[in-house]
């Protein structure tokens, strides 16, 4: 034995490199000899290096006394010394391995636990060969996405030193899935801790190794940070300047090295979703119906309740024809819009909503009648093209939200309109978001989600417009928020990233309805960083975006939005409130954010600003229009994306905010693309959830139009 | 007897050992891997199950024992019988196991002492039947053969 513990080992410490996967090392931990042993043989059978024990405490030892001594860490579940999720939790936060977990249960529940707390793979007992012969795949994955991002941040502005330090740097540096999932897991934590933080910015502890309180990015933060951005140039902007820029206090330079990080990820999503969105677009025709449905059903949904009807039937929007809104959505306004109208939003009494919705769709074409401040849509039109769902309707319909919200600038449209759709360029399409505080942060959770939002867009959507991402943290906390709220939402917006979809947009929807949002819409899977919005309750967030709840994930990618992995605030209400609703913001929000890197953040907003508004029938202070924006967001990085600034705060009477940020500056433009495929994953998902806007948007708040 | 017939009576005893449950694929993996590059693999980690195994019933008579039964903690060495029975492929042991388990979970005495009674049981019988497999080996090996793999 004693032979074989250095076979393959010191001789070949580098040769084993060279030879990998054969030679690599991996640490085993277990405390049942019998399997311990088991492993060993099995791992040497596979030509690794093995080093075994069976305490937890001294495997913590014996990593930390030498970091770059293993490659892998393979670790059972129950372990009397420490649990084995703690010690996962620790590996990867201190030395950031791979780890593998390893029991005798196959307890969905466990899983997910060791999913959720980073581990990259979940082995049962008894452990087969041909199993542990693949594992060091996610080594080598780990490594390329680690050098990705290192490089990334590295070069840009070697903030990412901080990497080293805890959490914080654990995220920065983590490749993108693991920074996913770690930040999501890290939502996760720091939700519970600090679900009641409402402020924007916790301070961030040194990093170091311990979870520190995030830095919730909220509306008004990140938009600091977009302008900052702006400001020195994106190619330019390093996170020493940003901060500085920025003039926050107690945020850390750490802070904005890793919300830069994924900031970039964002608008290089949505640039690529742009891409994407013809495509998207193009197949959508096919399924328009199911698309929008999906992604703007949910917006939609609210937004026909938005539509005056006040009670827009979320039905309605599932009678929108996805995909008819994501061949218009092309313009991802167009496809929030369609996503809303589909998601049923639209269909508020089916036809205001779907004439919002095309409204919305009608961003596009024409941003719908942007007088009403409020018309988001309009603001959507443009690049929503709420296609066929009767954008016309819409487009009406999405006038009518405006009003709806008792003159609460559901400028939501108009801020599409405004927001020069190209969401792809100005991130403003939180602008709406920002702008009602989000909606999401009268909830306090909201600024986290705001934060959160911006965060997300590390979806991917790297190419988050400054202003999407700012809407999207504002958005976010919308989706976020509903994230939190909707627990469904989670399903949906969590892939939200809104990264990429000015998500945040719509958190302010509904807490209760987008919380699902997650505008996650961010393609990827829209994960709506859960963003601790919590939203408070009344606010609708727009999550519009949030739909991406269901359907944002679809748009991975699309979506780009960032859907940040919403932290979804347990705020239930959301989903009660309107989970369907939600699911249309998000599924709008993600249809939007698919859509159009702009105008995806229009379109989500749109869409959701449709469901908002649908749902607004209250009174919604839409954020939608954050969704919107997050939609728009997604849209070009350059575009600026203006903030769909759903503006349009559809304050439903259960106060739900809809933002429609207007900025949906460029949003609907090009980035509608995203949105379509936003408004596709919304709209799938929307289907498949109710949609939440019904009516209850007061739909005039939904006048989201502002999300256009 | 000869090599060619001691080797037949192998296969056919470790055969009927899988038909019968007692154990599974997951000993004829370990059989495998038993190789030239590690001969005393088997055995090694089967003798560290008994070892093991014995130890854990033990200590769940004992905790069975007491005046107020803690089950979690009896729960908890069943558990790790599982998993080792299941590694080592004793599958009858195994499923003891799971069944002990439940009562464990409910919280009822009298099962978790029926169970036990059956956990014994079937350690003892795949006890028995294992080593007799290895001496069966052992006889192989002594007549100049090798031992050969269970198809």
């Amino acid at each position: 034995m004693t032979v074989e513990d250095h076979k393959g080992g010191l001789a070949g410490e580098d040769v084993a490199r060279d030879r990998f996967p054969l030679g690599m090392r991996v640490l085993a931990v277990d405390d049942d000899p019998i399997c311990l042993k088991l492993l060993d043989t099995l791992l040497r059978k596979c030509q690794y290096q093995v080093t075994t024990t069976n305490q937890a405490v001294m495997a913590l030892k014996m990593l930390r006394e030498n970091k770059d001594k293993f490659d892998l860490v393979i670790s059972d579940v129950n372990m009397p010394d420490m649990d084995g999720f703690k010690l996962l939790e620790l590996v990867g936060l201190e030395m950031d391995l791979p780890v593998i977990m390893l029991s005798a249960h196959s307890d969905t529940q466990l899983v997910m636990k060791g999913v959720t707390h980073g581990a990259c793979d979940y082995l049962l007992k008894p452990v087969r060969i041909e199993e542990l012969k693949n594992i060091w795949q996610h080594v080598i994955r780990r490594k390329k996405f680690d050098s990705k991002d290192q490089n990334k941040s590295l070069n840009e502005d070697r903030a990412l030193h901080g990497t080293e330090d805890g959490g914080r740097g654990f995220i920065s540096t983590g490749n993108a899935d693991q920074d996913d999932r770690l930040s999501r897991k890290r939502k996760e934590q720091n939700e519970d801790e600090e679900e009641d933080d409402e402020e924007n910015e916790h301070e961030n502890d040194d990093a170091s190794n311990q979870k520190k309180p995030r830095v919730v990015w909220s509306v008004e933060l990140h938009r600091k940070f977009v302008a900052a951005v702006n400001q020195l140039g994106l190619e330019k902007a390093v996170p020493k300047k940003i901060l500085d820029l920025m003039n926050v206090e107690g945020l850390t330079r750490e802070n904005v090295a890793s919300h830069l990080q994924k900031y970039r990820l964002y608008l290089k999503r949505i640039n690529s979703v742009a891409a994407q969105q013809a495509s998207m677009v193009a197949a959508l025709g096919g399924k328009d119906s199911s698309y929008l449905r999906m992604g703007s059903l949910d917006g939609f949904g609210e937004f026909r309740s938005l539509a005056g009807s006040g009670r827009l039937s979320s039905s309605a929007l599932s009678s929108y024809t996805p995909g008819g809104m994501f061949g218009r959505l092309n313009s991802p306004a167009g496809l929030t819009l369609r996503g809303i109208t589909s998601s049923g939003l639209v269909q508020p009494t089916g036809q205001n909503l779907s004439s919002s919705i095309n409204t919305l769709g009608k961003f596009q074409s024409a941003l719908l009648p942007s007088n009403q401040s409020a018309s988001l849509f309009q603001g959507i039109p443009t690049s929503l093209e709420l296609n066929q769902l009767q954008q016309n309707k819409c487009t009406t319909r999405i006038r009518d939200f405006n009003p709806i919200k008792d003159s609460r600038g559901f400028t939501v449209t108009t801020s599409f309109s405004d927001s020069r759709v190209n969401v792809g360029s100005s991130p403003s399409l939180l602008p709406g978001l920002s702008s009602n505080s989000l909606v999401l942060q009268g909830n306090p959770h909201q600024a986290h989600n705001g934060g959160a939002f911006g965060s997300q867009s590390s979806l991917g959507a790297a190419s988050l417009t400054a202003d999407a991402f700012e809407n999207c943290s504002g958005g976010s906390s919308n989706f976020l928020v509903h994230n939190q709220s909707n627990e469904s939402w989670q399903g949906t917006v969590h892939s939200s990233r809104f990264s990429s979809n000015a998500l945040p947009l719509n958190e302010p929807f509904n807490h209760d309805q987008l919380p699902s949002n997650n505008l996650s819409k961010s393609s990827t899977s829209p994960h709506i960083g859960n963003s601790s919005i919590d939203f408070p309750s009344t606010s609708a967030v727009l999550a519009p975006l949030e739909d991406s709840r269901g359907d944002v994930q679809c748009h991975e990618g699309v979506i780009g939005n960032v859907v940040h992995s919403m932290n979804y605030p347990s705020n239930q209400n959301w989903e009660e409130q309107k989970p369907d609703y939600n699911h249309n913001l998000n599924h709008t929000v993600s249809a939007l954010n698919s859509l159009v890197p702009a105008n995806g953040i229009v379109n989500p907003l749109s869409q959701s600003l449709d469901q908002n508004t649908a749902i607004c029938s209250k009174s919604f202070d839409v954020s939608l229009i954050s969704q919107l924006h997050d939609g728009a967001l997604s849209i070009d990085q350059n575009s600026e994306v203006e903030r769909y600034a759903l503006g349009t705060k559809m304050t439903p009477n259960e106060d739900y905010l809809f933002e429609q940020t207007r900025s949906l500056d460029g949003f609907t433009q090009n980035s509608f693309g995203s949105l379509d495929d936003i408004m596709n994953t919304l709209m799938k998902r929307e289907q498949n959830q109710t949609m939440l806007c019904d009516g209850e948007f007061a739909s005039d708040a939904y006048s989201l139009g502002s999300c256009m | 007897m000869e090599v060619g017939q001691l080797q037949r009576r192998l296969v056919d005893y470790t055969k009927s050992l899988l038909t019968e449950g007692i154990l599974d694929d997951q000993f004829s993996q370990l059989q495998k891997l038993q190789d030239e590059s590690d001969p005393g693999f088997l055995v090694e980690v089967v003798s560290l199950f008994f070892e093991d195994s014995e130890k854990l019933l033990n200590d769940i008579t004992g905790a069975l024992d007491q005046q107020s039964v803690d089950f979690k903690t009896v729960d908890g060495y069943v558990h790790q019988l599982k998993g080792s029975s299941a590694s080592v492929g004793a599958l009858r042991l195994k499923n003891a196991c799971v069944a002990f388990r439940s009562f464990c979970e409910e919280q009822s005495l009298e099962g978790c002492l029926r169970s036990l009674q059956e956990v014994k049981q079937e350690y003892y019988n795949v006890k028995n039947k294992v080593e007799t497999l290895f001496k069966m080996e052992k006889q192989i090996v002594a007549a100049g053969g090798s031992v050969p793999k269970t198809e």
